[in-house]
């Protein structure tokens, strides 16, 4: 890539496989599962999520040698508080439908680990571009596991994608209802989420041998 | 009283924080290898949901709520600081862990040794977070009845952490495929308990009830949930609908 050297595209690279916020660094899992419901959810998380972590991290790299290190969680804290803030007020305005469905759940981005976690792990030491970079790359990781599960759960719970019908009418049996497929609710209770995360987490390992964890 | 008890085993079984809302699934996920580490990991999130719900509550009800500024004045009733809210709450719950952390330390090097490296682990575990967003999102409507929830969503959480981590202790002696050693036998696991505790959600929908007392269920069942729940036993009714009208067609 002419725009980034190769150390630089890894960071943004590097998240969405290797080395994957949910499925390896076991980071922001609380608010991946609950909300993987619908797709559309899993899609609006993702982006609050992006926001929040490009804009933070570069706020903190700034802030970096300011910050006295006995009260950076504080700061920390404080700073992602403010930026999510912003998020809410923005979906409280423009999708006010989407907001209640999400309910706590974007306040609890400010409690989600990886943006802590990337705080104190990269954003910390490094200037605000790289800082930048890494901020969206693991925002990038962890949407797009938001968005697997997110689409296998609405896809196969409710046959619908962003609440649209694509599997046929399950109540006139058109489409694949015809040949006697039903849809299935397990996929829709909050633990499904936890199984298929499991699932995602077997394959992913069974790829990539050495990501096994030792016994 | 009756009130109360319903909460309570509201909180710790049909609402768990684990298992209903997965909040404060990284260190769930993350101190659970040992019983020990996890009792005293547990331990201090009831301490920390005990001390920040109620005084989150008092910082809602008398700052935050539309018109709760009244105290100071009549030219305040309509202020509504409620977008202040994330930030209030998650100052108060970083420097009540702070200053539990200092005072423990001072007062009980013991439990400060037990506890104390599990204590800034605390202020951003999402359960914590979770359970003052929740006390504000559920209207929860005395200080006591805030306190009661605090401590009770502590009590699963901590029951929670507990199960897992003796379930993790004997998994260990278990031939589990490869690639799902560790994380992903933890995730599958923690779903077939949830699913188990999906069964407690039947607890409290007796036919004894008062009418009064299932309107309280409503307002405190999680929004997604209870919206989740009723598409589907809407689905389900129309799919039972339907196929009885099938049998009445074909067996006429």
């Amino acid at each position: 890539m002419a725009l980034l050297s190769k150390k630089d595209a890894n960071l943004i690279l590097d998240p969405l496989a290797d080395n994957n916020p949910i499925t390896i660094q076991v980071l922001g899992i609380c608010s991946a599962l609950a909300i993987t419901a619908e797709l559309k959810a899993s899609v609006v998380m993702s982006i609050s999520v992006l926001f929040v972590m490009g804009l933070g991290n570069v706020v903190i790299s700034l802030l970096r040698n300011l910050i006295p290190s006995k009260i950076r969680i504080i700061v920390q804290l404080i700073v992602i508080a403010a930026l999510v803030i912003i998020v809410d007020q923005v979906l409280k305005a423009f999708a006010y439908e989407l907001s209640k469905t999400l309910s706590v759940f974007v306040g609890l981005i400010i409690t989600n680990c990886i943006i802590m976690g990337r705080f104190e792990a990269f954003a910390l030491g490094n200037g605000p571009w790289r800082s930048f970079l890494d901020g969206i790359g693991n925002a990038f990781g962890y949407g797009i596991i938001l968005i697997i599960v997110g689409f296998l759960r609405e896809l196969l719970g409710s046959g619908t994608l962003f609440g649209i019908p694509v599997l046929g009418d399950p109540i006139a049996k058109t489409g694949l209802y015809a040949f006697g497929y039903e849809n299935n609710g397990f996929m829709i209770i909050p633990p499904a989420a936890l199984i298929v995360v499991g699932v995602l987490i077997w394959i992913q390992r069974a790829q990539n041998k050495s990501l096994i964890e030792e016994a | 009283m009756l009130e109360h008890l319903e909460l309570f085993f509201k909180s710790i079984f049909i609402d768990n924080m684990v298992f209903a809302v997965f909040l404060g699934m990284c260190s769930y996920l993350a101190v659970s290898k040992k019983v020990a580490t996890a009792v005293g990991l547990g331990a201090a999130v009831i301490f920390v949901l005990t001390v920040t719900v109620p005084l989150n509550w008092l910082l809602d009800q008398y700052i935050l709520q539309e018109g709760a500024l009244t105290w100071l004045g009549p030219e305040f009733a309509d202020y509504d600081l409620s977008f202040l809210s994330f930030i209030l709450f998650i100052a108060t719950i970083a420097t009540m862990v702070q200053l539990v952390e200092i005072v423990v330390e001072k007062f009980s090097p013991a439990l400060y040794n037990s506890l104390g490296i599990f204590l800034p682990l605390i202020a951003v575990n999402c359960a914590i977070l979770g359970g003052s967003l929740f006390m504000q999102a559920r209207e929860i409507s005395s200080f006591a009845l805030a306190l009661n929830y605090g401590f009770s969503s502590g009590i699963g959480w901590f029951l929670a952490i507990l199960a897992i981590a003796a379930i993790r202790e004997k998994i260990r002696y278990s031939a589990v495929p490869a690639p799902l050693r560790g994380l992903g036998i933890t995730f599958i696991i923690t779903g077939l308990m949830g699913i188990g505790f999906q069964s407690f959600g039947g607890m409290l929908t007796g036919d004894n009830e008062p009418p009064a007392a299932e309107e309280v269920v409503e307002t405190i069942a999680p929004v997604d949930l209870k919206e989740l729940t009723q598409d589907q036993t809407e689905t389900e009714k129309d799919q039972e609908t339907e196929e009885t009208n099938k049998d009445l067609v074909l067996n006429p």
